[in-house]
C-alpha cells in the first residue's frame, strides 16, 4: 500500500512574500519537495487547496491586524508542526519599526481614509501568539536552510541550523574579518548564522538580517562600534532594521535613544 | 654542525620549482582582502613583497613596508591548520540502493580520510606556528585516537620555515618559548637578509629531504658573516614583541582562581562569537552533522570546525553545561594555557597573538592572565606557593 505523503501548508501573514518565494526559488529541489510532500495549501503557488489538518505548516509574516491575531490560532490548530520562516514571522519584521512609534499617527499621514484601517499597535512574531516548533531566521530565509528543515522534518532528525555567530561562517569560508582588518562596522559577532556570511565576502559589514545569535552581547559590540567612530544614532539604526523587534536588538537600539 | 647555504632572492623560484617537481602543492602568504592570507602560490611573485602589518587588540592593518622584503609581517588572519585539519570535511556518504526498507549503504572512496590527500609544501611558516603544528600532532596523530585525514596530510607535508625578523604587535612567542627563531619541526628554515647590495636567504635543513632539496637548489655555502647577520636579525633584541605573558605556575594560578572577578570583566566584553578559537592554530574542536537529502536516498556525515563558545558545544541531555559567556570564556582560556598541559603535556598557546588581533573587541589573553595574577585575593595563591595542595 502506498504511504500517504505528509501534507505541507504555507501561510502568509504581514510580509513581503520573499520567504515564500525562496521556496518557489528552489527550482529542481522544489520538485523533490513536491515528490515527498503533498503541497496542500500554498496560495502563492497554487489555487488548489487540500483540507487540513497539515503535518507541516510554514508560516511567513508577522501579526499586525486583529483578524490575523485570530487566524494564527486557526493555523496552529490545523498544524501538527508549525515552523516560522523569516524575520517577520520570527521577530516581527521590518514592520516592527512601528513598535517604537505611534501607528495611528502613521495611518493618518499615509491613508486618505484612515478610518478603514484596522491595525494593531505592534507587529509581533508568531511565537507571541501560539506555540512554535521551530524558527527559521533571515530576511529573507536561506533556501538551503529551508530545504534542510523540510528534509529534517521528513526524516525525523534534528535540523542542522546552528545558532552561532556569522563570524563562524566568515571564518569557515576564509573571509578576512572586515571589522578587524578594515575597520568596517559589522553586526556579525551578534548575528545568527545562516546566510553564509555574504556581505563580509563583499567587504561589507553584516546587516544582521538573520537576527540575534544565541547569547548575543550587543552592548559590548556597541562599545566597539563607538571606537570605530559610530555615533549613538547610527548604532540605534543598525540594530533597528529587519529584526528591530527581536529582543536583543530591540533593547540595544533602545539603549541608544537620546 | 649543519652547514648553512645561501639562496639568492632571484633563485627562490628554483626552490619552489624543486618542490613542485616533487609533486607538492605550494601554499604560502599572499595578499588578499587587505591582509596576508595563506593560499596556494606558484611563484615568488605571489608573495607579499614590500608589505608589512600593524596589529593590536581587535585591529589589523596591512601597510607598505619601508623594506623591500618578502617576509616582513607577523601571523596572518588564518592559521596553517586549515591545510591539515580542513574547516569542513565529508566523513562518509551512503546511497540507498534498493527499496526504502532494504537499505544497502555503500561507502564510496570519496571518504576523505581514506582517499588521496593533498601534498602541501608550506612556505613561510613561523616558529610559533611550527610549535602549533607540533601541538596538533599530539591531538590528531598521536595516542589511540588518530585522525586519518590529518595523519595522511601531515605525513605528506613539507615545511619551509621563515625566521621572524618582525615582532608583531600582539606576538608573545618569547613568553611561550616558541620563537622567534625556528629550532625544529621544519624541512628547511630560511632567514631573509636584505643588505644594501644583495637580497639573500640563509638556508638550513632540518630533515634529510630538506637537505636533498637544498643541495638541488644551491651550492653556495654561507659565509661566517652571513650566519652572524642572520643571528642578529632573529636575536631577541631585534624582534620586539607586542605582548608578554608570565606563565609561572599558570595551572595553579587558574585552577585556584575559578571565581576571580576578572572572569566577569571578560564576560562583559566577550561576544562569544568564536573568532579566537577559529584563528587559534592549536584549537582542534570539531563537530559532526548528519544530513539527508529530500528524496531520502542519500545520507552523509560532515565534520566542521566547532567552537567552545557555541551553546550547542556543551549541550548534553537537558541543556548546555556552559550557559553563560563567563563560563565559556573561562573554559577556553583555562583549557588553552592550563588544562591543556594536563591533557597533552604542553601548553595549547604558542604566543602567535591571533586571538588578540582577531577578537572583534580586542580581548587580550595576556592581559586577562596578568590581571588574574596581579589582583588575586590573598587566599588564592598558586599551587607552588601553597606547596601543591592538589593531590
Amino acid at each position: 500500500m502506498k504511504k500517504q505523503k505528509p501534507k505541507l501548508a504555507v501561510w502568509k501573514f504581514a510580509s513581503c512574500d520573499g520567504c515564500q518565494l525562496s521556496l518557489l526559488d528552489c527550482e529542481d529541489h522544489l520538485l523533490a519537495v513536491a515528490d515527498r510532500v503533498d503541497i496542500a495549501y500554498f496560495p502563492e503557488a497554487t489555487r488548489a487547496v487540500v483540507k487540513g489538518p497539515y503535518d507541516l505548516s510554514l508560516v511567513e509574516g508577522s501579526v499586525t491586524t486583529p483578524h490575523d491575531e485570530e487566524r494564527i490560532h486557526q493555523v496552529r490548530r490545523a498544524s501538527r508542526l508549525l515552523v516560522t520562516i523569516g524575520a517577520c514571522a520570527t521577530a516581527g519584521g521590518i514592520q516592527g519599526l512601528r513598535n517604537f512609534k505611534d501607528v495611528k499617527e502613521f495611518t493618518t499621514i499615509v491613508y486618505a481614509s484612515p478610518q478603514y484601517i484596522e491595525t494593531l499597535k505592534k507587529s509581533t512574531p508568531i511565537s507571541d501568539h501560539v506555540r512554535v516548533d521551530f524558527e527559521l531566521w533571515g530576511c529573507p530565509i536561506n533556501k538551503s536552510q529551508l530545504l534542510e528543515v523540510i528534509s529534517a522534518f521528513l526524516y525525523r532528525r534534528k535540523p542542522n541550523i546552528p545558532a552561532h555567530s556569522v563570524c563562524i561562517e566568515c571564518k569557515l569560508r576564509e573571509t578576512v574579518c572586515v571589522m578587524v582588518a578594515h575597520g568596517t562596522p559589522c553586526l556579525g559577532p551578534v548575528t545568527h548564522a545562516g546566510c553564509g556570511a555574504i556581505c563580509p565576502s563583499y567587504h561589507r559589514g553584516c546587516y544582521g538580517c538573520f537576527g540575534p545569535k544565541e547569547t548575543p552581547n550587543t552592548a559590548s559590540l556597541s562599545s566597539w562600534l563607538v571606537r570605530l567612530g559610530m555615533k549613538n544614532d547610527a548604532i540605534l539604526r543598525v540594530f533597528r532594521t529587519f529584526n528591530a523587534n527581536a529582543e536583543a536588538f530591540r533593547k540595544e537600539s533602545q539603549a541608544h535613544e537620546d | 654542525m649543519k652547514p648553512f647555504f645561501i639562496i639568492h632572492r632571484n633563485s627562490l623560484d628554483s626552490l619552489f620549482g624543486a618542490l613542485v617537481g616533487r609533486n607538492f602543492t605550494l601554499v604560502g602568504p599572499t595578499l588578499r582582502d587587505r591582509a596576508v592570507a595563506y593560499s596556494e602560490i606558484a611563484t615568488v611573485n605571489d608573495l607579499p613583497f614590500g608589505w608589512t602589518d600593524e596589529q593590536d587588540g581587535g585591529t589589523y592593518r596591512l601597510k607598505k613596508s619601508d623594506r623591500q622584503t618578502l617576509f616582513d609581517y607577523a601571523a596572518g588572519p588564518h592559521s596553517w591548520k586549515k591545510f591539515l585539519f580542513p574547516p569542513a570535511l565529508q566523513l562518509w556518504e551512503a546511497e540507498r540502493q534498493i527499496g526504502p526498507h532494504e537499505a544497502s549503504p555503500e561507502y564510496p572512496p570519496s571518504h576523505e580520510g581514506r582517499g588521496e590527500q593533498p601534498r602541501y609544501a608550506m612556505i613561510g611558516v613561523r616558529s610559533c606556528d611550527l610549535h602549533a603544528i607540533a601541538v596538533q600532532d599530539k591531538v590528531f596523530a598521536e595516542g589511540s585516537h588518530r585522525d586519518p585525514t590529518y595523519e595522511a596530510r601531515r605525513k605528506n607535508l613539507f615545511i619551509v620555515a621563515v625566521n621572524c625578523s618582525h615582532g608583531g604587535g600582539t606576538c608573545f612567542c618569547r613568553s611561550m618559548n616558541t620563537g622567534p627563531r625556528a629550532t625544529s619541526g621544519f624541512d628547511l628554515a630560511l632567514t631573509e637578509i636584505l643588505e644594501a647590495d644583495r637580497h639573500v636567504f640563509l638556508a638550513e635543513s632540518g630533515s634529510d629531504r630538506g637537505a636533498q632539496v637544498l643541495r638541488e637548489v644551491t651550492q653556495e655555502e654561507a659565509q661566517e658573516s652571513d650566519i652572524r647577520a642572520a643571528e642578529r636579525i632573529t636575536a631577541d633584541a631585534s624582534v620586539p614583541m607586542g605582548r608578554l605573558m608570565d606563565t609561572t605556575d599558570i595551572r595553579g594560578l587558574l585552577y585556584n582562581n575559578y571565581d576571580h572577578p576578572r572572569w566577569d570583566h571578560a564576560a562583559a566584553r566577550c561576544l562569544a562569537c568564536g573568532n579566537c578559537t577559529i584563528v587559534c592554530p592549536t584549537c582542534f574542536c570539531n563537530t559532526v552533522e548528519d544530513f539527508t537529502d529530500l528524496a531520502g536516498t542519500r545520507a552523509e556525515r560532515r565534520r566542521r570546525w566547532d567552537v567552545c563558545f557555541a551553546v550547542d558545544f556543551s549541550y548534553i541531555h537537558g541543556g548546555s553545561v556552559r550557559s553563560t559567556i563567563r563560563s565559556r570564556y573561562r573554559q577556553w582560556l583555562t583549557h588553552k594555557v592550563a588544562t591543556w598541559i594536563d591533557q597533552f603535556g604542553t601548553s595549547g598557546c604558542v604566543g602567535c597573538g591571533r586571538c588578540i588581533t582577531w577578537c572583534p573587541v580586542g580581548i587580550d589573553i595576556t592581559e586577562e592572565v596578568r590581571e588574574i595574577r596581579a589582583n588575586r585575593p590573598d587566599d588564592r595563591k598558586t599551587l607552588s606557593e601553597v606547596g601543591h595542595a592538589h593531590t
